[in-house]
């Protein structure tokens, strides 16, 4: 077993210059540091961050308006977490895109860490709101997309939530207020991985299959319903994440209303044990795991995988 | 004679005015709180947020992320209780300049009832690292303390009243954070206030005064932060300390002076407010009576403690 592949540096990238085969090598590394540093800290979170990975990426490596070297810049495009609990994937895409050395991941949730188990704004660079208690970030995203409208300012404003998340009210308190401040310059990415933590137990199949926050919600109507834009993806396809980009560049200070991404994904994303499984909604690979893990990521050679 | 949430929302328009970061919350609330005065004069700083409290506190705190210094303005409890953990998360551990006031704070809520009390809230903010938690005693010293939370670059709770009591200041009260005010000297016994509660310590303390009485009357308008040495010289040799407070006996002024004295080996802390009970909707003066808040009642509380059994040996005292 290997774990040289986390002595990377950063990685650079910029506003749209990564096309997909390259964010998908990038998202594999993503992924193997998510699960070898939860493996390594003891501790955290798995299955929501392999979800997210894809679209962690192509925000930070072909999307949003950032420079690593100025993590406060006025002008920056925002992301928030509002799935606090993967902060993992937001901490691995944050260090490979420079924010902060790769290496340093290794002290992820230990004490006197720049890194928490959730992202705390005052601490790590590149993290715009803390968050944790779930539901809260896009109320958070809407008073920085309405903060930004009057003082037109340009930059774009991200927040992904889960679907788990999203049975708490607050979230439908923010998706019901949005439009009203006809903020086109926010965009909401739900990330419907169809399972949470432990959840609904799903009658009449495996008693642990428990799936489905939103399944019996037709999110689309329901947030058109109440105003949005609404774009449904694969949020494990690049092709279509960028094509989901391209419409809110073009939607951006033009649509009057905010837009709303239901990126469709699966838990545990990229490694065959841990997808579509809600046991590893946190979870700590075993060596064995870990290997199988680089091997499913970099192919079968581990060594000769560190690229 | 002005109500505070009158006062509030002069002031606040004024800040406003006179600095673009200010921006006022309202959770459809605007006629009550008076926030609808900023509404009214300058819309541009007004923000209608519907009856959605929790994400009032998100957007509250997006917007200082912009360098905004938004107030809140609802009903202190649909803020401190409903919000708690936005106010937690999202306001007290990233020290963001909110400013939370609390509207119709305390027990006087226009015969709204349990539902709308905020009896809890001196106790939940004053547990928020970060947090300044204040509590004016009149028109005059909410005034005073609006201008210096609008410079202030940490979060702030205000309780702010819904009614009119008889001033104990006057236009020339200076507000300094920390800082307590003794009202009236007397060496029997130690009232302590806060709120609009000292104006009716005051006028208790008058009634004490009638029966050969003497009761000095401390008032602290900041219980966080708090100069505890001035208040230990201000209450340290008083034979009996009583608190008084439109507030729960847990956890509020009761709580804070009772911590601060413990460590002083100094007297005898009884606190008197809302003894770990609800109460009902009913009129102003009802309550005061009934959940012993009166200067009546606080006057005969303090001579029962004071050794007089034909007062209050009950009440509503911990
Ligand atoms: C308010 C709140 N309640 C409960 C939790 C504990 N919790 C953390 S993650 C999680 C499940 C989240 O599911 P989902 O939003 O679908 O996220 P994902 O599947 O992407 O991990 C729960 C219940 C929390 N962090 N905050």
């Amino acid at each position: 077993m290997t774990t040289t592949q986390q002595s990377g540096t950063s990685l650079g990238g910029g506003r749209g210059d990564l096309e997909p085969m390259a964010l998908e090598k990038i998202a594999r590394q993503v992924r193997w540091l998510i699960v070898s540093t939860v493996a390594a800290s003891k501790a955290g979170h798995i299955g929501g961050p392999l979800s997210a990975t894809d679209m962690l990426v192509a925000l930070y490596f072909h999307e949003l308006d950032i420079d690593p070297a100025q993590p406060r810049d006025p002008e920056r495009d925002r992301f928030i977490l509002s799935k606090g609990h993967c902060a993992i994937g937001l901490y691995s895409t944050l260090a490979l895109r420079g924010y902060f050395p790769v290496a340093e991941l290794a002290t992820f949730d230990h004490g006197d860490s720049r890194l928490q188990g959730h992202p705390d704004m005052k601490l790590t660079p590149g993290v715009d709101v803390s968050t944790g208690s779930l539901g809260q970030g896009l109320s958070a995203g809407l008073g920085i997309a309405i903060g930004a409208k009057k003082q037109d300012k340009d930059f774009h404003t991200w927040v992904m939530l889960g679907d788990g998340e999203s049975e708490e009210g607050q979230v439908w308190e923010a998706v019901l207020s949005a439009p009203r401040f006809g903020v086109d310059n926010l965009t909401a990415i739900f990330d419907v991985n169809g399972l949470q933590q432990y959840g609904w137990p799903a009658q009449e199949r495996d008693r642990f299959d428990r799936s489905e926050p939103l399944g019996h919600v037709d999110l689309e109507s329901v947030l058109t319903g109440f105003g949005w834009n609404v774009l449904t993806i694969n949020g494990n396809d690049y092709d279509q994440i960028l094509a989901a980009f391209e419409q809110v560049r073009a939607w951006h200070g033009t649509a009057g209303k905010p837009t709303a991404i239901v990126s469709r994904t699966a838990k545990g994303r990229g490694i065959s044990f841990t997808e579509g499984h809600f046991t590893w909604h946190n979870g700590v690979a075993t060596p064995e795991q870990l290997e199988q893990a680089h091997r499913e990521l970099f192919g079968t050679d581990p060594e000769g995988a560190q690229r | 004679m002005k109500a505070q949430r009158k006062v509030w929302g002069e002031t606040v328009l004024s800040l406003a005015g006179s600095d673009d970061r200010v921006l006022v919350l309202d959770a459809d609330l605007a006629t009550s709180t008076q926030a609808v005065q900023v509404a009214n004069e300058l819309p541009g700083s007004f923000l209608e947020l519907g009856i959605a409290e929790a994400n009032m506190v998100g957007v509250a705190f997006g917007l200082t992320t912009l360098g905004y210094r938004p107030w809140l303005s609802t009903f202190g409890v649909f803020l401190t209780s409903r919000s708690l953990d936005q106010i937690r998360m999202m306001v007290s551990q990233t020290n963001a300049p909110v400013r939370l006031s609390g509207a119709y704070a305390g027990l006087l809520n226009g015969s709204s009832g349990k539902t709308h009390q905020d009896l809890e809230d001196l106790a939940t903010m004053r547990a928020m690292p970060n947090m300044t938690v204040l509590a004016p005693a009149d028109e005059y010293e909410i005034a005073a303390m609006m201008p210096w939370i609008a410079d202030h670059d940490g979060p702030v709770y205000l309780r702010v009243a819904r009614d009119a009591v008889e001033p104990v200041f006057d236009a020339d009260y200076r507000f300094v954070p920390g800082r307590v005010y003794e009202l009236r000297p007397g060496g029997d016994v130690t009232l302590v206030s806060t709120g609009v509660q000292t104006s009716r310590v005051v006028q208790a303390a008058g009634l004490l005064a009638e029966n050969g009485i003497e009761a000095t009357v401390v008032h602290v308008p900041s219980l966080k932060p708090i100069d505890e040495d001035g208040l230990v010289a201000a209450i340290g040799r008083s034979p009996l300390v009583i608190t008084v407070e439109e507030h729960s006996v847990y956890g509020g002024l009761g709580g804070l002076v009772a911590e601060i004295m413990a460590g002083q080996g100094g007297p005898r802390v009884i606190r008197h407010g809302l003894a770990d009970r609800w109460s009902e909707s009913a009129p102003n003066d009802f309550l005061l009576d009934k959940y012993g808040l009166s200067p009546r009642r606080v006057a005969d509380r303090v001579g029962y403690l004071l050794g007089d059994r034909h007062g209050v040996p009950e009440a509503a005292s911990a």
